[in-house]
């Protein structure tokens, strides 16, 4: 299971990625497929990009609401909204875990031999402040004179940005070199402390400060697809606290906003088939080997 | 047989439905309005600042 994760997660980064004229054009794809929404982090402004940012996209229909109702035109960020809802609504966190190019970087990352560390449970509450602030408020009420806001958590936080985007456009248009500055830097040291920490701990950026994930997590007891503690059959032997990537303690939260559904502890960990796959309340899948006898609880 | 069919059709939650068709509505409300063609405007640009550059 966790091979067909990797390829999906793969499959899924390449195609919200897939304009690959970039070294020829030197600049990011302009296409109609930028309409669609990419469900991980994906900045658009990456040359390779295919999709749009909901949280970027989000961030510059909010800033430029005022401006937007003063032409008489009904920006409010709906269609955006919407389309992260419908995703939310379905999958919930499912997609941090299976479709999320920033979260793939992260898992390559962590698989680099080191000594590893678990992230205090009380950073994870910092990804709400980001949503509501960096991505909702701030680009609302913090205008200049023309009424005109910024997207503050792509300008002076997103790490994935500057990755994806910040770096190869450098690379593509040697005359943009003259332009960098502060900001620049400032976006740089957050991301060497996120490519740092992700050797270290696993997926620090989508506990601690993803706004994306904080969206997602809000549809918790909402969404159509999620895992199911069957207590009947658990034994509470916490084997599947050992392998989450997250920090879930499945057998005593199961409906914790952090499980980003991978299937680790359904498929690798629990051998009592405690854990299924659930869609609509309806169960459709247990772990792939074979169970153990129940005389051997 | 029926009782049994009975007891699955109780288990299905409505609640995800519910939450699709509400976020769906949204998004159609968002196209009608021409919300689309402003996200297409903003994602065809290349945003210097938000990427740290300018």
């Amino acid at each position: 299971m966790e091979a067909v994760r990797k390829w999906i997660q793969t499959i899924l980064a390449l195609l919200a990625n897939g304009s690959w004229s970039f070294p020829f054009t030197r600049t990011i794809y302009q296409g109609p497929l930028k309409v669609v929404c990419s469900p991980g982090l994906n900045c658009y402004s990456c040359p390779a990009s295919t999709t749009y940012c909901p949280i970027g996209t989000l961030q510059q229909l909010m800033a430029g609401i005022r401006v937007a109702i003063e032409n008489g035109q009904h920006f409010y960020g709906l269609y955006v909204i919407g389309t992260m809802g419908v995703l939310g609504g379905i999958f919930g966190r499912l997609i941090c875990g299976w479709a999320c190019p920033f979260g793939l970087i992260q898992e390559l990352l962590h698989k680099i031999p080191s000594r590893k560390f678990s992230i205090p449970r009380k950073l994870n509450y910092i990804k709400y402040f980001f949503l509501l602030f960096f991505v909702i408020l701030l680009p609302l009420f913090v205008v200049d004179d023309f009424g005109y806001g910024e997207a503050w958590f792509c300008k002076y936080v997103c790490p994935a940005g500057t990755l994806e985007a910040g770096l190869p456009m450098l690379m593509l248009q040697p005359e943009l070199r003259q332009t960098v500055g502060i900001l620049f830097f400032n976006k740089l040291t957050i991301l060497i402390f996120f490519i740092i920490w992700s050797v270290l701990a696993s997926r620090p950026f989508c506990r601690t400060l993803c706004p994306l994930g904080a969206f997602y997590s809000l549809f918790k007891g909402l969404k159509l697809i999620k895992l199911r503690h069957v207590e009947e059959n658990c034994t509470q032997c916490k084997a599947c606290h050992a392998v989450c990537p997250m920090g879930v303690k499945f057998n005593e939260s199961p409906e914790d906003t952090e499980c980003i559904s991978c299937l680790k502890c359904m498929d690798k960990a629990c051998k009592f088939d405690a854990i299924s796959l659930e869609i609509a309340g309806i169960p459709v899948g247990q772990r792939s080997r074979p169970r153990i006898p129940v005389a051997s609880k | 047989m029926a009782k049994k069919k009975k007891e699955k059709t109780r288990s299905i939650r409505t609640a995800p439905f519910v939450t699709i068709l509400i976020f769906l509505v949204m998004g159609m409300i968002g196209i009608t309005t021409g919300e689309v063609g402003r996200v297409l405007e903003q994602a065809v640009q290349v945003c210097l600042s938000c990427i740290g550059i300018g």
